[in-house]
């Protein structure tokens, strides 16, 4: 096989895996620390692109919009927060998982009523354009490097966040063990909504970068948030370094699949059948991966220590 | 006879279950009344919302009874629906050979999905549920042969080779449909009653107990699953047969979480609660999307309201409200 | 429910009897929510346009259209026509952009024995063993377009050729389409998940490593541009000419004029009719839709303005008896009327026999973007089910 072809979807699979992984970071400590199923965590992933590509619409430069994006998606956040989670949290996940499911309806149909039905196309800065020699015959678009480097500075930051800082502390105490960290004089309060907050500029900050590739469209958290569930459960819930290796992961098998599976498959298949069942297969086997590993390892990879 | 008479009308003092009465009775008369009245389309949208209540209270008798949130029953729907069709595709339009083929394929995903899902708990099991619907949800839309994501029309209904019986007429398509929709309740109501619905119901309610006195839950609970799934099969035979047509959108995840939905909306763990759920649910979508294309904007904070505000459903309201007067 | 039930029993009273056909309701399916709502727009612009130019009249009868939404899916595309038919009760049904709502719908509207036109979709099934006395469409059927470019390909020069298209009836009816002519090697094909994938990485990476000499394309709607954009980021613009199908269009192009991707200028595409086609019917709707709506149409426009236009032929045809199903359906088979598209003949199916013509992206002589029509790619093109369908000419 070719190695440069395989390097790229490599590299394509790695990019699609971080934007997996910006939703999964946020949507794993929220679930984690507050035990919350937020289904309208894909929601934070749209209002993102659309919050963010108007700013940069507006002002005719994408980084301006990344930039104002970060404190519009933490205020967003927040509110949501406060006004319509904060009284799931002593509710069942049945609960959780309807009332949120009312919000994806409702922050859809509000983001059709401010801009429109036909979405909104974000253009690529001019400077990130083009595509760029990694040497050995391989190129590559310069802005998927871009998302690829912006990715592993999050997760770098996370790591130093969680890691080494007093919030950290307070968020790893929470995920770990909830009702102790409470008990221990912490703002359990105020630490949910600066978790939240944070949850929501990642996944806003996700939506907003892949918009110029694939434009804002209503809905379009939707997808994302069922593979971000899938990771999630696959690293297991509340571990930030469990959602990375399983966001890479499940990017990388679920892009080589697509590219190089119905090749597999006629190996051992007749010419159409293995075209009819490369795309079926392909699109089954990160959810084949799931159940895979949940059926081995029901808690996840990487379940939190002391968790439940 | 008496006496029954006296419960029925000690019954009916429960707003509920004058609310379940009204229901039941629209579904036995739309037939008559609504092709008398010039408004036919009616009787479709009726047996499509009974069809959703037999699914609903599939779903009943795993959730509410057994405490085990399924993220993807609907997969359930597609398979019965999907068997209707593909057969019907090759030429195989019997419905002695479609339905018990529908109904058992059902059973057998069920059984072999609940014995992986039923490993785990809470979240890890709503979402495992989710990923193995996806499975047959993605498997539906590549599989070309049977017409991917634009789905499959069905050319001939199920033929019971009865002369006299036969789906096409609508006023037979209809009164089949409300009878499997009384058969189910009545299915669950038995079960319920049994000792089979007492462990499931301890189960939900104190694991570890049930399991010290010997009874092994993990049996009981697979079981469960496996009816609820044989039942929502019948709802998708039901419905292919009635919509003459199947997709994948018949699995996707939003239609378990709105099978979720109807059965919270009616009450969950109560007999009828799903029947007058799904009723609800359906016709309040009817109705706001007859008033504006944006009724999502409506629809999704009555949601979160129902969820916050009425625990118990629409039962549980009406019964609340007989015993606060 | 009870109120129209008894809204409905209050009407019937005050009437009392049926009511007096003095108007003739068409029932209009497009998408109205979702992102590609953008299509149903230029459609029911396109509809008010038609009915404005015959001054809201076909022969002596009112026209009264009622639009439904099949919120880009089969299911809900199936209710909203069971909604017309049976409780709106129109006369005849039209419209459908998408062959899956198509599928799924028709058996109803057919199923009453009332006429269903469709504006675009044209799906194999019922171009062949499906076909149906009261089924006529007056766009064209799936696999046409795609033929013709196949044909263009020939005459090219092209040799290797790579396929992306979405994994739908539609994608999957233009693919083979483009097989079914294309002379040269196809050297890979992918289909993708739709609507739902909005990133062809993957598949572009595939194309890039494959050196085609040409890739040929076909995503409708706003997915077009999307996949567009992503070919010319993975630089393949410059190296591998691009060839589509209902992918650049009045729609997408200002969207890529005001994006500057001038890479876009100068690809080819084949259609049975562009804004710039010669005919007097088309100078007219171009140049009136132009004023009313500042914007060029598109093919969906066009053959929606078209689908207008051919009913009020029919209905003129049986002096506005429109229950005479048999004169209705006699008028329609007949299609005698002016097309945008220029003359024409109603095959045995009840599809089109038409030209298919070469169109490539230009700018006009104010600078906005759009096509200019080449030459006949096929000439009286019937399509290839038709043979397969039991009704005679």
């Amino acid at each position: 096989m070719d190695y440069v072809l395989l390097t790229e979807q490599f590299l394509n699979g790695f990019q699609l895996g971080i934007i997996l992984f910006l939703m999964a970071a946020g949507l794993t400590l929220v679930f984690g620390i507050m035990d919350l199923v937020n289904l309208a965590h894909g929601s934070m992933f749209m209002i993102g692109a659309f919050v963010g590509g108007t700013i940069a619409l507006l002002t005719g430069s994408f980084v301006v919009g990344v930039i104002l994006m970060v404190p519009a998606m933490l205020v967003i956040g927040v509110v949501v927060e406060m006004t319509a989670l904060r009284t799931l949290y002593p509710r069942d996940h049945l609960d959780q998982v309807l009332a949120t499911f009312g919000l994806i309806l409702f922050f859809n149909e509000a983001t059709r009523l401010i801009w429109g039905p036909e979405g909104l196309v974000v253009p690529l800065p001019a400077f990130l354009d083009g595509i760029v020699s990694l040497g050995f015959g391989i190129t590559y678009p310069v802005y998927r490097i871009f998302i690829i480097v912006i990715g592993l500075l999050v997760a770098f930051g996370l790591y130093l966040l969680v890691g080494k800082t007093r919030i950290g502390m307070l968020i790893r105490a929470g995920a770990s063990n909830r009702t102790m960290a409470g008990v221990l004089g912490v703002n359990i309060p105020k630490l949910f909504s600066i978790v939240f907050g944070l949850g929501a500029v990642l996944a806003g900050l996700a939506g907003l970068i892949i918009t110029p590739i694939t434009q804002a469209a209503i809905g379009m958290g939707e997808d994302v948030l069922i593979l971000a569930f899938v990771v999630i459960v696959i690293g297991g819930i509340g571990s930030i370094r469990g959602a990375f290796v399983a966001s890479i992961v499940t990017g990388v098998i679920d892009t080589l699949g697509r590219s190089f599976l119905d090749v597999v498959l006629l190996l051992f298949l007749p010419a159409n059948a293995a075209e009819s069942a490369g795309p079926a297969v392909s699109s089954m086997l990160i959810y084949i991966l799931m159940a895979a590993i949940l059926f081995f390892r029901p808690q996840g990879l990487f379940p939190p220590k002391g968790a439940r | 006879m008496q006496k029954y008479g006296r419960r029925l009308m000690g019954a009916l003092r429960n707003p509920a279950n004058v609310f379940t009465a009204l229901v039941l009775v629209i579904f036995a008369l739309t037939p008559i009344v609504a092709p008398a009245l010039d408004e036919s389309f009616y009787v479709i949208v009726f047996a499509r919302i009974m069809i959703w209540g037999i699914a609903a209270v599939s779903v009943n008798l795993i959730m509410g009874y057994g405490g085990l949130i399924s993220f993807g029953h609907a997969v359930y729907l597609g398979i019965g629906g999907y068997t209707v069709g593909i057969l019907a595709f090759h030429g195989v339009t019997s419905a002695w050979i479609q339905w018990p083929v529908a109904i058992g394929l059902s059973g057998l995903v069920a059984l072999i999905f609940g014995a992986i899902s039923l490993r785990t708990k809470g979240v890890y099991f709503i979402m495992i549920t989710l990923a193995l619907a996806q499975m047959i949800f993605f498997l539906s839309v590549s599989a070309e042969r049977y017409g991917s994501d634009d789905g499959l029309s069905i050319l001939a209904r199920s033929d019971f080779g009865v002369s006299g019986f036969s789906l096409n007429d609508k006023t037979t398509m209809y009164y089949t449909i409300f009878a499997f929709l009384l058969a189910s309740v009545f299915v669950s109501w038995r079960l319920v009653q049994s000792r089979f619905g007492t462990v499931i119901r301890a189960a939900k309610s104190n694991d570890p107990r049930v399991q010290s006195i010997g009874v092994a839950a993990y049996r009981y609970r697979l079981t469960a699953f496996v009816i609820a799934g044989m039942m929502c099969g019948i709802a998708g035979l039901l419905q292919a047969n009635l919509e003459s047509f199947v997709s994948p959108d018949m699995m996707n995840w939003q239609r378990s979480g709105e099978l979720i939905f109807m059965v919270v909306l009616g009450g969950m763990s109560t007999l009828f609660g799903p029947v007058t759920g799904a009723f609800v649910f359906l016709m309040l979508s009817e109705i706001l999307a007859g008033w504006t294309i944006h009724w999502h904007i409506i629809f999704g904070p009555f949601l979160v309201l129902v969820v916050l505000f009425a625990r118990g459903g629409i039962a549980g309201l009406l019964t609340r409200r007989a015993e606060r007067d | 429910m009870l109120k129209k039930l008894m809204g409905s029993a209050a009407l019937l009273t005050l009437l009392a009897g049926p009511a007096v056909a003095d108007t003739v309701k068409i029932g209009f399916v497009t998408t109205l929510t979702t992102p590609v709502a953008v299509i149903g727009k230029d459609m029911r612009d396109a509809v008010d346009l038609a009915v404005e130019h015959i001054g809201g009249k076909m022969g002596n009868l009112d026209v009264e259209i009622v639009y439904a939404d099949d919120e880009f899916n089969s299911q809900k595309g199936k209710q909203a026509t069971e909604r017309l038919v049976l409780s709106d009760k129109v006369d005849i049904v039209a419209g459908y952009i998408w062959s899956n709502v198509l599928l799924a719908s028709a058996p109803v509207v057919l199923g009453e024995g009332k006429i269903l036109i469709s504006a675009n979709a044209g799906p194999s099934p019922l171009a062949g063993a499906q076909c149906n006395e009261n089924f006529f469409n007056i766009a064209w059927q799936n696999d046409q377009t795609p033929m013709a470019l196949g044909e263009l390909l020939n005459q090219q020069g092209v040799k290797s050729l790579y396929l992306v298209a979405p994994n739908y009836a539609a994608g999957q009816n233009m693919v083979a389409g483009v097989e079914r002519t294309f002379k040269g090697k196809v050297v890979g094909k992918d289909m993708t998940v739709w609507p739902s994938q909005r990133d062809w990485s993957a598949e572009l990476t595939k194309v890039k490593s494959a050196k085609p000499e040409g890739v040929f394309t076909f995503y409708p709607g706003p997915a077009g541009p999307a996949f567009i954009k992503q070919y010319q980021q993975a630089g393949l613009a410059g190296d591998v000419p691009l060839y589509s199908v209902y992918t650049l269009d009045s729609i997408s192009l200002p969207l890529f004029q005001k994006a500057g991707m001038e890479t876009v200028l100068g690809t080819k595409m084949t259609q049975f009719w562009a804004p710039d086609l010669d005919n007097a019917t088309n100078k007219k709707f171009v140049a009136d839709f132009r004023a009313k709506y500042g914007r060029y149409p598109s093919f969906y426009a066009a053959q929606s303005y078209d689908s207008i236009m051919y009913i009020a032929s029919a209905v003129k045809a049986v002096n506005g008896d429109v229950k005479n199903t048999d004169g209705m359906r006699a008028a329609l088979k007949a299609a005698n009327f002016d097309s945008v598209r220029g003359p024409f003949k109603m095959g045995n199916n009840h599809f089109p026999i038409q030209n298919f013509y070469e169109r490539t992206v230009v700018k006009d002589a104010d600078g906005n973007w759009t096509t200019a029509v080449g030459r006949a790619v096929l000439k009286g093109h019937q399509d290839p089910y038709a043979s397969q369908c039991k009704m005679k000419g």
